[in-house]
């Protein structure tokens, strides 16, 4: 495991963890090591040409560099290179499944089924498509602690299921939800599976073949890399059905005045000049976290969320949101606090100098069900330290008192 | 740090144990405002006599900041014309935006400890929620007006 030492190692990498701060805000985004940065840099100051199109040297060097960052994505996921879309971000390639798939193959009666944990990024493409389609959005409901079961998912599986979005990991729960089984329910009434990777990928080793979902969707930037870059996959099966989501440059294989045909995945989805400089980033990102490994970060993050969990529990009226076992909670630790708002608990720890969420985290639906208004959540990275988290806990005992509570 | 000031004794007390925080049943006027982004919710009441503010009350949920800062307005416009209630409105919104004299803060009273909350944007419409249902009901006194039974139009206030 990565002990402390190493972490201070590790560390060094960053140039903003230098700081006298505790970041734990890493679900909402990470940090950035150097050899990310730099590799941004080194696209424009040594490769820098419009990828794809050019006829000299410089150019092809622009295009090699982003192919080699789309066959990194695609080793990281177990994915071949012509899988992966690269998008904005999770949000752009949700949208991508939605506009491009969905619109093209869900009808009016036709099902869709939403986990009611899901962020709205993975909620709102399938109101969208419902809405547009004459489509029923089902909602598959959680437990309190945000647990979701093969029967519940079986019980609202029919003939009529399109298609069945969850996400991996929940971005306010934490909780791993057992993906590759969904995804066989799904495919045993001819639904396709759309998994949120955002809060897994960075986190644990997500193997796309092994899952069999037919999407997956993630950000570069909870995962070191810059922000800006995301990553679609698609069965290429399917990619080479769908129709475009984006028209314009880059994306034909031949335009007349009548229309046009497509150019081959995945440039039929990538219109426009692509973003290459941070595609390389994301190729540096995937490469730092290979040469520390996912396993070693993983175990890292779980005895951080350990060490947080137990803190928490010895403070009185701190109600950690779902299971009470550190392990199933993948670093993040949302919680609240008995009578203090939760955006007063950021602020009051932003003044101790710990960087925490608050809000609804992109997920009201699940609030509403589980009758909370708003939320704290404190998520962790590899590169944390045991100094971080107890800053967090001295922070959090002190809460109550500084709102006037006499304990 | 520059934000511990919000979380003064004067602020703390206000949250903890506002002196407005109830029902108002014979209410002129109701509004609920709302910052959607945080889930913020207040009902601000006033009751309106020749053009005074005569009594209010505000009830709801939120964050500290919203909550204290209704209150405190309350103990301010409580006694004040509409348009004195209006104008000190501008002031308290003028000093979120750092654009009021300290002569003009003075006025505020109590209000005037979320001056610094202009350094935090995240918390801005936490501290103005108050202050802008006020000016939505003296915008619109007829959709504002309260309609026993009828329930309480919601007016989404959010913006600065």
């Amino acid at each position: 495991m990565i002990d402390e030492r190493q972490t201070e190692e590790i560390r060094r990498d960053f140039p903003l963890l230098s700081g006298d701060f505790a970041y734990l805000d890493n679900s909402a985004t990470t940090q950035r090591p150097m050899s990310v940065i730099k590799a941004v840099e080194n696209f424009y100051t040594s490769c820098n040409a419009n990828p794809m199109r050019g006829l000299y040297d410089l150019s092809i060097r622009a295009t090699d560099s982003y192919e080699n960052a789309r066959s990194t994505a695609a080793r990281f996921i177990n994915a071949a290179p012509d899988e992966i879309v690269f998008t904005r971000n999770a949000t752009e390639s949700l949208n991508l499944a939605a506009y491009s798939y969905a619109m093209a193959n869900v009808s009016a009666g036709d099902e869709i089924i939403v986990g009611i944990s899901e962020h709205h990024s993975n909620m709102l493409p399938w109101q969208m498509v419902a809405k547009a389609k004459g489509a029923r959005l089902l909602y598959l409901e959680c437990d309190s602690e945000g647990r979701y079961t093969l029967e519940s998912l079986e019980a609202l599986l029919s003939d009529r299921t399109k298609i069945v979005a969850l996400a991996q990991v929940s971005n306010v729960i934490g909780r791993e939800n057992e993906i590759k089984a969904f995804a066989r329910a799904a495919h045993s009434r001819n639904a396709v599976f759309v998994c949120d990777g955002a809060q897994s990928v960075p986190h644990m080793p997500v193997d796309v073949k092994a899952l069999d979902v037919d999407f997956l969707a993630f950000s570069g930037h909870k995962m070191l890399a810059p922000m800006g870059i995301g990553v679609f996959y698609g069965k290429k099966a399917l990619l080479e059905e769908m129709p475009p989501f984006l028209y314009g440059g880059e994306m034909i294989e031949y335009v007349t005045r009548e229309g046009a045909t497509w150019a081959e995945v995945p440039h039929k989805f990538e219109a426009g000049t692509v973003n290459a400089a941070d595609a390389a980033g994301l190729g540096a990102a995937i490469e730092y976290i290979e040469a520390i490994g996912l396993d070693n970060t993983a175990e890292r993050e779980d005895h951080l969320t350990r060490l947080m969990m137990e803190g928490m529990k010895g403070i009185p009226h701190v109600h950690i949101i779902g299971s009470s076992d550190p392990s199933e909670h993948h670093g993040i630790v949302t919680f609240t606090v008995d009578g203090v708002h939760p955006h007063d608990i950021a602020t009051i720890m932003d003044s101790d100098r710990v960087c925490i969420r608050a809000g609804h985290h992109c997920a009201q639906p699940l609030h509403k069900a589980l009758g909370i208004m708003s939320t704290a959540r404190a998520s962790i990275s590899f590169y944390n330290t045991e100094a971080d988290i107890s800053r967090f806990i001295n922070s959090l005992s002190t809460l109550r008192r500084r709102m006037g509570y006499a304990e | 740090m520059q934000n511990n000031t919000f979380y003064n004794e004067i602020l703390t007390q206000h949250n903890m144990d506002p002196y407005h925080k109830h029902e108002l049943d014979d209410a002129d006027f109701s509004l609920e405002g709302v910052n959607p982004s945080c889930g913020d919710d207040i009902i601000l009441n006033l009751k309106v006599e020749n053009g005074v503010i005569t009594n209010g009350s505000y009830t709801g949920d939120g964050c500290a900041i919203s909550q204290a800062s209704a209150d405190m307005m309350l103990d301010l416009c409580i006694g004040k014309t509409k348009e004195e209630a209006l104008r000190l409105a501008d002031i308290f919104l003028g000093m979120i935006k750092g654009t009021a004299t300290d002569e003009e803060i003075e006025e505020l009273e109590e209000a005037g400890v979320l001056k610094d909350i202009s350094h935090m944007p995240a918390r801005v419409k936490c501290a103005v929620l108050g202050w802008h249902t006020l000016q939505e009901i003296f915008r619109d006194e007829q959709a504002a007006a309260a309609k026993p039974g009828e329930g309480i139009r919601p007016a989404n206030v959010c913006h600065m």
